[in-house]
């Protein structure tokens, strides 16, 4: 069998005596297309946030295509091919959508360290942020400044953002929260879209998106993993049932 | 010549004039003194405006400049150019230290270490008497220069300072503009997003705090050359609370703004205290004004007034074009 693409073993996080996730083993294959799923506080996030470095685990495992992630900073992860996107949009209010997107392809460049030459003439560097702003069909907004666009544009900059880096992992933190239904069937189609290579893992809550796009789901609660399958494996399980309806 | 480099070039240019206009070497030194005033409040701004770290110990950056070439140039005996290049890197050295320790943290933990590490300082000067001279500080430090650059004389001098404030006004203005210079404003922010996106928080502040202390360096290197004469109080907290408040008046963030807010402290503080005894509740009466009316300072404050000004004019009604031609 091929190596995961991300090989999650007995990670455990406590806050304080409470546990947000304990004892987490979990191996995502490349190319997988993987749901998390659970009620909130089950540590979904939490694990998101252990994967890119946020958080720092109490114990356990974080393997990326075999190397351990668990002790690097974030920028450190990044640059193995891990890109992220925020529940909560985390983006630059003062800088207009194709600069946002221009910060972002530089991380992980050395040009990013230029002090001299402005950083807007770069056309190269421009060309790249308006393709990527293409993908999420936010091109025609490229000069306006965040500040002045829509939730639903932010939503999808957040997006954006994190296929700048161009990663072999994509962590996608509930990238459809409070948008509209044109919206949603929009960022949908972005998720279809994806390159078949890259490994996207999911927190969402409109299960209709959700179950349409992941072959496999992880089902937590109170920080563990209550089962790991197929779509079918898990909507025929009766604990997922238990878990949302308490029954 | 672009539009936005054309006013500081007025500017810079009405300053160095002075001195063909006044008879008095008054005003040429006081002009000399906002523009010294000027370069240490841009290197403050560099933190405040653009890093979003906001210091209360900015002084300790001129003070160490100031104190190195005075005790160099005067007790160690050197030629004052050379004393300077010591007293500037000695400066960035100890700067760098201190970076390992006030880039620790950010927010009021900031405010309260770099306050607490420009206090030690203070406390060097001001205790260590045998080397600082204590309170009476060390007087007769000399200016370079010579009979091919008489920089005893307030002209010579000012044009000095405008030089280095010139220079400072370009270095700061390309790297804002710069890569690094967006960056920068990233990690103020959204620290957490620049560090997933492969940034380097901390370098980028250590850059930054750097950038601050060699601006900061310049002006205390001006400032023993102007005087020659130190003492504590230059490192007092005042000292860098005025710094602050040239920033913050000016305009934080902005290029025109620390030295519009260095022009007004200073000015203020030596014109109206020729009229008036209390002027430091002028002083005080003038930031409440601008708190009030402008809370991100004079800069933005004027852009967003004339930006009203021209929504508050009239727009011309359209014309009425009769119906067949507008068919043709």
């Amino acid at each position: 069998m091929a190596e995961p693409a991300l090989r999650i073993d007995g990670l455990t996080k406590q806050f304080g005596g409470l546990p947000a996730v304990a004892d987490v083993s979990l191996d995502i294959m490349p190319g997988e297309r993987h749901l998390l799923l659970g009620p909130n506080g089950a540590g979904k996030t939490t694990l998101f946030n252990l994967i890119c470095g946020d958080l720092t685990p109490t114990g356990g495992s974080i393997r990326l295509f075999g190397s351990e992630l668990v002790g690097l900073p974030p920028r450190k992860r990044t640059g193995h091919g891990l890109a992220r996107t925020y529940q909560i949009l985390t983006l630059f209010p003062h800088e207009t959508l194709c600069r946002n997107v221009m910060l972002a392809l530089n991380g992980l460049r050395r040009d990013k360290w230029r002090a001299w030459a402005p950083f807007g003439a770069d056309a190269a560097l421009r060309s790249e942020a308006l393709a990527i702003l293409d993908r999420v069909k936010l091109a025609d907004l490229a000069d306006r400044p965040v500040s002045q666009t829509a939730y639903g544009d932010r939503r999808r900059l957040e997006i954006a953002m994190a296929l700048a880096l161009d990663p072999r992992v994509l962590l996608l933190d509930e990238p459809l929260a409070g948008l509209s239904r044109d919206e949603r069937v929009m960022v949908q189609e972005l998720l279809a879209n994806l390159p078949e290579e890259m490994t996207v893992v999911l927190i969402e809550h409109d299960m209709d998106v959700a179950l349409a796009f992941a072959e496999r789901i992880t089902l937590l609660h109170h920080g563990r993993v209550v089962t790991t399958g197929s779509r079918a494996d898990i909507a025929a399980d009766p604990r997922t049932r238990e878990v949302y309806l308490g029954a | 010549m672009s539009a936005r480099v054309l006013p500081f070039a007025v500017a810079l240019a009405a300053m160095a004039m002075v001195p063909l206009f006044s008879t008095s070497p008054f005003y040429v030194n006081l002009t000399s003194q906002v523009a010294i005033a000027a370069i240490g409040a841009l290197g403050l701004n560099v933190l405040v405006g653009h890093a979003g770290l906001n210091s209360l110990g900015f002084a300790v950056f001129p003070g160490l400049t100031a104190y190195l070439v005075a005790w160099l140039s005067t007790v160690g005996g050197i030629d004052p150019v050379a004393a300077a290049l010591f007293a500037l890197g000695g400066t960035m050295m100890v700067s760098a230290l201190f970076a390992l320790v006030a880039l620790r943290t950010t927010g009021l933990g900031f405010v309260m270490i770099t306050m607490a590490l420009c206090q030690i300082v203070w406390g060097a000067a001001y205790r260590w008497t045998s080397v600082t001279g204590g309170d009476n500080g060390l007087s007769g430090v000399p200016r370079p220069g010579g009979a091919w650059l008489p920089l005893e004389k307030p002209e010579y001098f000012l044009w000095l300072c405008l030089i280095v404030l010139a220079l400072a006004l370009i270095q700061l203005g390309r790297f804002f503009d710069s890569p690094l210079g967006v960056a920068l404003r990233g990690t103020r922010d959204q620290p957490r997003r620049m560090g997933a996106v492969g940034y380097d928080v901390w370098r980028i502040r250590f850059v930054a705090w750097m950038l601050a202390a060699a601006w900061g360096a310049a002006a205390g290197l001006l400032y023993a050359w102007y005087h020659q004469f130190v003492s504590p109080h230059m490192m007092a907290v005042t000292a860098s609370a005025e710094v602050l408040l040239m920033v913050v008046a000016g305009g934080a963030g902005t290029l025109a703004g620390p030295l519009i807010g260095a022009a007004l402290v200073v000015l203020l503080k030596n014109l109206a205290s020729i009229w008036i005894d209390r002027w430091v509740m002028l002083l005080g009466f003038t930031f409440v004004v601008i708190v009030l009316l402008m809370p991100d300072g004079i800069v933005p404050g004027f852009s967003r007034l004339t930006a009203w000004l021209k929504r508050l004019r009239p727009t011309p009604a359209p014309k009425l074009v009769p119906r067949e031609r507008a068919d043709g």
